[in-house]
């Protein structure tokens, strides 16, 4: 048995989810490939050979695959990949674009958003934004699986498997990258931070977001937001944390001015420790807080950045 | 141009769900049903194009037994033209779903198909980029905003590091954001107009597609619930509680 695992990077820097995914595909069974397709990706190859339980890394380096759009992407994945039992990606936007194309290619199904191994054929994924957990097994001849990282701990970082390059070129005329605007920050990123300061609807307008700033510059902390913080346009939409945006699972969740509907709860639920501040007592939010405090955000977020 | 927008029927989001006591799946009995919230903000991008002049008309479809023309009328009602109705009583899978409408695209030869990018109750986030692969067509998932200019069409993406833009060949699969737009509500009189509008009713069976999946759902648990924790006085209490008890900071 092998298990193919799709390196995420954006050609600079491999993302720290790889070495979670790894830990998943050590528990399907079988030696674990590695498949890194970018352009001038070299460096990204490199040190995905350096995570353990990595037997093989296998590099597309091409312009095609720089932008990582769907389509190329997932005829090199559905070639290389066709002899695999397992082909496997990250829950992100990446892998949630691309892998429901490989699996319909190779005609099988796709298993969405596990969070747990059974054993090779058997899954374990939340449905209904979390308030069901389904057992699902798999009689399809390559199962093609996406993994929410923040369920697997990361393995460690301590081989040095060997490197083979692929010269296989897919690029479709119909479809090109045009531009992007992605988000500057020095802070930690959303899904990997030790520490996650989340603002709401409460939190009145963007600007009012720099009370968070100051907390999370201490602490280390990222910064998310709840749907209605970004529908609002306080901030952009890469920082909603939920159902349908990013899954956080940090040692400490800090929900402010946040009131804690389902689709909120679904993507932080599973923190170590979650804090929340509202004005509104009945807010659902305390129901899974281990330390509420009930009060106006304006007051308590400049004494909370004074006293830590 | 001809828009295809495939809706489906979901459990309300404001509804809690309850696993059942058997571990089999989801207590859906007198749940209030809707369309998902994704397909909604594909219905109204759909009807916005045709409100541009950008589209002639925008054809909705749902796959299910006969409650799922609640969903097509109220499409309908949102400004949809015509509705069709795959019967079905089978729960499908996402591959299954592309499958059948992949065959109604052959048949119906849309410029664009518009879906939700995902449905809240499977939670699966896949019908669209299946289709898009089984059909051929380039994908733009996950769009804030929508370009059409002649044969061709911009998609900005909302993903994981902020914006993307593709720019794809018509005919294409778009798959719909929170930010693409915000739903109408439909108006009474609009809601009495649906009912006249044609509604085809297609059998699954007639379609030529395997509906069996190849994936068991073995047991449906409840999620682990959390312990209720405490509140905190004041704000040098929370400190020393993250401190010196949880230990965080
Ligand atoms: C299909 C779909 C998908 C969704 N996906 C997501 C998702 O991924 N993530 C997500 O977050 N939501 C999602 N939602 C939206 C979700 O249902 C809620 O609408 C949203 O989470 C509410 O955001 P909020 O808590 O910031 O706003 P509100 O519910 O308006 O709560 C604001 C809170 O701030 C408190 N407050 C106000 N002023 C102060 C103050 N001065 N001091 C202290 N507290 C104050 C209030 O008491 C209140 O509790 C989704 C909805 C749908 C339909
Ligand atoms: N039974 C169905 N009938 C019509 N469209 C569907 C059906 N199931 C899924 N879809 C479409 O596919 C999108 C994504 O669903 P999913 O892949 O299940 O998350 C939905 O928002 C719909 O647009």
């Amino acid at each position: 048995m092998t298990v193919l695992v799709y390196a995420e990077h954006d050609n600079n820097a491999l993302k720290g989810d790889t070495a979670k995914l790894i830990s998943a595909a050590t528990q399907m069974g079988g030696d674990i490939h590695v498949l890194v397709a970018g352009s001038d990706c070299a460096g990204i190859a490199e040190a995905a050979a350096k995570i353990d339980g990595v037997a093989k890394v296998v590099v597309a380096d091409n312009e095609a695959y720089g932008h990582q759009l769907a389509e190329n992407i997932a005829e090199l994945v559905v070639e290389l990949g066709k002899d695999y039992d397992h082909i496997v990606a990250s829950a992100s936007t990446t892998g949630k674009n691309f892998m429901p194309r490989v699996a319909a290619l190779l005609d099988v199904a796709q298993i969405s958003d596990i969070i747990g191994v059974e054993s090779p054929d058997t899954f374990v994924r939340p449905i209904y934004a979390g308030n069901a957990i389904a057992t699902v097994q798999s009689e399809d001849t390559i199962k093609v699986i996406t993994v929410r990282a923040a369920s697997f701990d990361a393995v460690g970082q301590d081989n040095s498997a060997p490197v083979e390059a692929s010269d296989a070129v897919k690029t479709s005329e119909k479809s090109s990258f045009v531009d992007e605007q992605l988000t500057e920050s020095e802070r930690p990123e959303l899904s990997a931070a030790d520490i996650v300061i989340s603002g709401g609807r409460g939190m009145q307008n963007g600007e009012n977001f720099s009370l968070l700033e100051g907390i999370a510059d201490k602490l280390a902390a990222a910064i998310g937001a709840s749907r209605a913080a970004v529908d609002a346009g306080f901030v952009p939409n890469d920082m909603q944390v939920g159902q349908t945006g990013k899954i956080v699972a940090p040692q400490l969740y800090i929900a402010v001015g946040i009131s804690g509907a389902i689709q909120h709860l679904a993507g932080m639920k599973d923190s170590k420790v979650i804090v929340a501040i509202n004005k509104d007592e009945e807010a659902p939010i305390f129901q899974v807080a281990d330390y509420g405090l009930v009060g106006d955000l304006f007051d308590i977020l400049p004494e909370l950045e004074k006293s830590i | 141009m001809k828009i295809l927008v495939p809706v489906k029927r979901a459990i309300d989001y404001n509804v809690k769900v309850r696993v059942k006591a058997d571990y089999s799946g989801v207590d859906l009995a007198n749940a209030k049903m809707a369309i998902n919230p994704f397909c909604e903000i594909a219905v109204e991008e759909a009807v916005k194009l045709k409100e541009q002049g950008v589209a002639t008309e925008v054809v909705v479809v749902s796959i299910g037994d006969k409650s799922c023309q609640e969903q097509i009328r109220t499409a309908l009602a949102l400004g949809a033209d015509r509705g069709i109705q795959i019967d079905t009583d089978e729960k499908l899978d996402s591959l299954q779903i592309a499958k059948l409408l992949s065959k109604l695209v052959e048949k119906e030869s849309p410029d664009l198909v518009i879906l939700g990018k995902q449905s809240i109750d499977s939670d699966n986030n896949q019908t669209g980029q299946m289709l898009a692969a089984l059909t051929g067509m380039p994908q733009g998932t996950f769009a804030s905003k929508v370009d059409i200019d002649d044969n061709k069409v911009k998609v900005t993406r909302e993903i994981d590091g902020g914006l993307q833009t593709v720019q794809l060949d018509l005919p294409a699969v778009i798959t719909t954001d929170l930010r693409l737009n915000e739903p109408r509500y439909a108006s009474l009189p609009n809601i009495m107009k649906a009912k006249r509008k044609p509604l085809d009713v297609m059998p699954a069976a007639d379609f030529g597609v395997d509906l069996s999946s190849k994936v068991k759902v073995l047991k449906v648990n409840p999620p682990a619930q959390r312990e209720g924790g405490v509140k905190v006085d004041s704000v040098a209490e929370l400190v020393d509680k993250l401190k010196n008890e949880a230990k965080v900071i």
